[in-house]
């Protein structure tokens, strides 16, 4: 049950992205389609599990001191290991993410996930935190991929959605045009959040009332 | 020498690091609130990606090609640049220690960053020579600080416009770096690479 909890609350309530406005670099970078966006999610996801993983099997034999560079070499060797994996199976994907993949190294997400939450658990809850936050990574990385493409291409992970007459705005994919639809989506969230706030606090009120 | 000068324009103003790349957003929407310590952030980004491509850039060529260790090129990067970014703090803060009130702070926090990471890897990439490498780190250095300082500048504005309740904090700032971003679009394609 608590496990459970572990892995739900990177998906929304401490989603990477949106709320923690961390790795906001590959956030941006890559999600121009929602193909590349994916890509760069499920290689997130495999690094930063693995890596709580291995930081809370060695989290009583690591001395505090030095635990910062043992976790970046730890994430280092996973990160080489995810682009080896991928030059050799999906080598376009791989040309795609080019230069982001190896600073996959240095998102704060990963490092982050291992000093707050793989330092101080099991390794069977670590596993679980890290494949809920990558799941809550993917899921963003995969929306702004979705907005930006069905906006600025007219398309969905490559199919065409609309029709002829739709003329996209290029700049949606361009540079630009990601600052400003992570900036709406954040936006849009944070309204979302008050309005249910809203409603609750008018229950509240109104029970109150009744008695 | 022209050369030099169209790689260094280039890596500053029309491949801008933070608005047509997207490296180093952590500190550029971190740091941006306040318009002095965004200078400080700037100087301390151009001399350290300077120095860390240097040593990159000899490390590469004289020991990863030579043992045919490249496929490491990742790991050791990382550790080499975060290793060298703690000495320099501490040799500043024994030596220079007004210096080391200044900057401190920023240059752990850009020890392990993408901008740091990012040139290094972009010069091996491209397989720059030494000046090369070194006019690439310059001019990115430089991009970063001006798109940096620019942005705080507009932030401090900001603070007394009348923003959207929901809009407030980071999505207006995100927002107000698209803008940015639009405008640097302007430059795109005037220097090819």
């Amino acid at each position: 049950m608590n496990l459970w909890k572990e892995f739900t609350k990177g998906l929304i309530a401490e989603n990477p992205i949106f709320r923690l406005a961390l790795s906001l670099c590959p956030a941006l970078a890559v999600t121009s389609n929602v193909y590349n966006a994916l890509g760069m999610g499920l290689t997130v996801m495999f690094v930063i599990t693995l890596n709580n993983m291995s930081v809370s099997f060695f989290r009583n034999v690591i001395h505090p001191k030095v635990r910062v560079p043992v976790y970046i070499i730890s994430i280092a060797t996973i990160v080489t290991v995810a682009m080896l994996t991928l030059e050799a199976f999906l080598p376009v994907l791989y040309k795609e993410l080019g230069i982001y993949l190896s600073l996959v190294v240095v998102f704060a997400i990963i490092l982050a996930r291992a000093e707050v939450f793989a330092a101080k658990n099991k390794v069977i809850p670590s596993m679980i935190d890290g494949l809920g936050m990558g799941l809550g990574f993917t899921l963003g990385m995969v929306t702004i991929g979705a907005v930006r493409e069905i906006i600025g291409n007219g398309s969905f992970l490559g199919y065409q959605v609309l029709g002829g007459w739709y003329h996209p705005p290029l700049i949606i994919i361009l540079a630009p045009g990601g600052f400003i639809v992570i900036g709406f989506i954040i936006g849009l969230m944070n309204l979302n959040e008050k309005r249910k706030k809203d409603k609750s606090e008018k229950a509240e009120i109104t029970a109150g009332g009744t008695i | 020498m022209s050369e030099y000068f169209l790689l260094f324009m280039g890596a500053a103003i029309v491949n801008n690091f933070v608005l047509t790349r997207y490296l180093g957003l952590c500190i550029f929407f971190g740091v941006s609130k306040n318009y002095h310590a965004s200078t400080s952030m700037g100087l301390a980004i151009i001399s350290i990606i300077t120095l860390s491509s240097m040593i990159t850039w000899v490390i590469e060529h004289f020991i990863l090609l030579p043992l045919g260790l490249y496929f490491l090129k990742t790991i050791v990067f990382v550790v080499v640049i975060a290793v060298f970014v703690q000495l320099l703090e501490m040799v500043i803060k024994k030596f220079m220690p007004t210096l080391y009130n200044v900057w401190g702070i920023y240059l752990l926090l850009v020890a392990t960053n993408c901008v740091i990471l990012g040139v290094p890897l972009i010069n091996s990439e491209a397989n720059f020579t030494f000046i090369k490498s070194v006019v690439n780190a310059l001019g990115s250095g430089t991009g970063f600080a001006i798109a940096l300082i620019l942005f705080a500048s507009l932030r401090e504005k900001l603070q007394f416009s009348d923003v959207p309740k929901s809009l407030e904090g980071l999505p207006i700032a995100f927002i107000l770096a698209g803008m940015l971003a639009l405008a640097f679009q302007g430059f795109s394609g005037m220097i090819p690479l």
